[in-house]
């Protein structure tokens, strides 16, 4: 695996000048990922969304590689089929058999959990040779900061309003990570913008099993967590520090966790930096905060037995 | 000249044989009822190791458009096929292939759309996917669907078309009725269909290109859509050269539109797909009681030959326009508005009858239309047109 050193040395593969926001997490997720890559060339397709919309302004490109977008729901679809030309290709000695090629979709957790669920489990179970990396904000932050299957429970969001019959959103989140490692694909991995070496080396690894891979990498998004611009990385830290974000991989069935966590720090500590948790601190929804404590406790120790298992 | 062979065979089969021949890199398709046995055909080749083709058997036929969509635009020669419900669900993606200006061909077998659900044929879907962008070209036997799959590769891959084309067979009528076909030798539909030479493919990967850029906020999307009309006004005189030179080849013309008896009609049928049969069916037996029938068969709907059919119907007494799908709340079928407004700017007022007909696989009938015609006798002897559609054969 790469160090820093090395790293610095590699070329971005997504050009600065995009319109992407101050602090942004989508930006460093694919950063580090592409980095991750190496120094073969890599193909990138992306879902409709922040990240699509802000590097690809007509006639501009922040992508210096091969990139594609297609729609909101089917990035994964749409590289599978780049990958299948690619094999095609070359079985029509159009491109040589020697030829190394990575092929990469990016998607936020709208277009990945919610809307394009389907299409990325369909690609997995093909067994297509790429990776599949969702950054996970949380919301519908291109549309502006709408619910999505991702949203923490009691989050505030634009359709999970806050009033006097309902805090926030009532449904706990989906579990994505663990769907995917259930498609018992090669390489799936749990990743935090904030652990830099952890994610680099994970997109190596993903990048480098023969077959389909999975990352899912946590992205803060500052407007839409209604924290300030400078904080996205701290943000993320401690997610990844309370427990609310564990950092794994399942590699072939065994589930390793990457960044061990001695003494987790009370989930509080992730919530209450963030305007869209700041009901929950009002006397009245103490039981709710209680409750989201104990559903990452809960949670937390069934990963636990996952690891100690493998 | 290409040796050509007589087999008996389904619409299916060779559609399938087809896009074995015109050898893609990849196929990425979904089954559903009645274009089932394309695909499995085409599955047959791989297994038996007939074709280099990539095949992606994918979960939806959302996903089987989208993986077409990537694959196209990576550089790959790129098929599929599909039907109803499948079409439906590919909608938004039709128009992104188009939009992206990728030249994936695509065989759809006509069959109805729910609710209710149906399996049988009629246009809805294809006519539900109308203005998607896509060149349309329908078949009227298995000879037809097998022809206009060759051409369709030609046509969509010309650098002056680069549009995705659709080559449509009505579901079981056509999709699996055993027909005569005439099957060229593989090489000489190699010669024909010739290499692809895509242009800014990701898959160059020393000149690294963007594909689907966000073209709003006051960018040039408008242009772009300007641009895509231009090349299907382009695709009309490529048709018709491809056809030309598949003629040569084949001996079998085609032509966007094709008449039978038009050159003294007094009343004609217009028709798409596997109803022209029995119209000129028809036509034929009337044309022995002295009625003076012919038969307009458009075999291009998009883009619509309208002068074609303007010129076919001149010196018409009465038309009939038989429309396989609804367009509710509309003043008739689709292409009864399509043949309507060709003819606005003939000087000539030929009155012109709606039918409705074969909904959801409901029996054509040569009685129905013998119906049809003598209407149109009645209209042509100065009898009032019907206000309004008909349907035909409707219980």
């Amino acid at each position: 695996m790469a160090n820093l050193k090395e790293l610095t040395h590699r070329e971005d593969r997504l050009e600065g000048g995009h319109r992407l926001c101050a602090g942004c997490g989508a930006s460093i997720a694919v950063r580090q990922v592409l980095l991750g890559a190496g120094t073969e060339p890599v193909v990138v397709g992306c879902a409709t969304g922040c990240l699509e919309v802000s590097t690809t302004i007509y006639p501009y490109s922040s992508w210096k590689t091969p990139f594609i977008h297609n729609a909101f729901e089917n990035s994964a679809a749409t590289v599978s089929g780049v990958e299948a030309a690619f094999k095609g290709l070359q079985r029509a000695g159009k491109i040589p058999t020697d030829k190394k090629v990575k092929f990469v979709a990016f998607g936020g957790d709208g277009g990945t959990y919610d809307i394009g669920l389907q299409s990325l489990s369909g690609a997995m179970e093909r067994g297509h040779d790429m990776v599949y990396v969702c950054y996970d904000n949380g919301a519908y932050m291109n549309t502006g900061i709408q619910r999505s299957s991702a949203t923490p429970k009691g989050a505030w969001a634009t359709t999970a309003e806050v009033g006097v019959a309902q805090q926030g959103k009532t449904q706990r989140r989906k579990d994505l990570t663990q769907i995917m490692a259930a498609h018992d694909i090669p390489y799936v991995a749990q990743a935090s913008i904030s652990h830099w070496k952890d994610l680099t080396d994970k997109a190596a690894k993903a990048f480098a099993v023969d077959g389909p891979a999975f990352i899912n990498v946590f992205a803060p998004c500052p407007r839409g967590w209604r924290i300030a611009f400078d904080s996205t990385v701290e943000i993320a830290k401690i997610a990844v520090q309370t427990g609310y974000w564990p950092l794994y991989e399942v590699e072939d069935g065994v589930w390793r966790q990457t960044v061990k966590v001695a003494n987790k720090k009370p989930v509080i500590e992730f919530l209450k930096p963030q305007g869209r948790f700041k009901h929950l601190f009002k006397p009245e929804n103490a039981e709710l905060l209680a409750e989201i404590q104990t559903d990452v406790d809960r949670q937390w120790d069934a990963l636990q037995r996952r690891f100690s298992c493998s | 000249m290409p040796t050509q062979k007589t087999i008996a065979a389904t619409g299916n089969a060779v559609v399938a044989e087809a896009l074995r021949q015109c050898s893609p890199d990849v196929m990425a398709a979904y089954p559903i009822t009645p274009q089932t046995t394309i695909v499995e055909e085409f599955a047959g080749f791989v297994a038996k190791g007939r074709v280099h083709t990539e095949y992606v058997t994918t979960e939806s036929e959302h996903s089987a458009m989208s993986a077409c969509i990537g694959a196209s635009a990576a550089g790959a020669r790129v098929v599929t096929a599909t039907s109803s419900q499948g079409l439906a669900l590919m909608w938004e993606e039709l128009h992104i292939a188009s939009g992206m200006r990728l030249p994936i061909v695509m065989a759809n077998a006509n069959r109805a759309l729910s609710a209710p659900i149906n399996i049988h044929c009629d246009h809805s879907d294809i006519m539900g996917a109308r203005d998607t962008g896509w060149i349309i070209l329908f078949a009227e036997t298995a000879q037809e669907a097998y022809d206009n799959t060759l051409m369709s590769m030609r046509i969509a891959e010309n650098p002056e078309v680069l549009l995705p084309v659709m080559t449509c067979l009505d579901g079981f009528i056509t999709t699996h009725s055993i027909d005569r076909v005439e099957i060229m030798d593989d090489e000489s539909v190699a010669d024909f269909v010739g290499e692809y030479t895509p242009v800014n493919a990701l898959l160059d990967l020393e000149n690294p290109v963007s594909h689907g850029n966000f073209a709003g906020l006051g960018g040039p999307f408008f242009e772009f859509k300007k641009a895509q009309r231009e090349a299907i006004e382009r695709s009309r005189k490529v048709i018709t050269d491809v056809a030309a030179e598949y003629s040569v080849l084949s001996g079998r013309p085609f032509g966007m539109v094709e008449t039978w008896g038009m050159e003294d009609a007094d009343v004609a049928v217009v028709v798409i797909g596997s109803t022209a049969g029995n119209a000129r069916h028809v036509a034929r037996q009337l044309r022995a009681d002295g009625v003076k029938a012919g038969v307009v068969k458009v075999r291009c709907f998009r883009p619509f030959p309208f002068a074609e059919i303007a010129e076919a119907l001149s010196g018409v007494k009465a038309v009939a326009v038989l429309d396989r799908a609804e367009s509710f709340g509309a003043e008739g079928g689709p292409l009864f508005l399509e043949v309507r407004s060709a003819l606005y700017d003939s000087s000539e007022r030929i009155p012109v009858v709606n039918y409705i007909y074969g909904l959801g696989g409901s029996d054509v009938r040569l009685e129905l239309i013998e119906t049809v015609f003598k209407d149109l006798s009645d209209i042509a002897a100065g009898e009032e047109a019907p206000a309004g559609l008909v349907y035909l054969g409707s219980r």
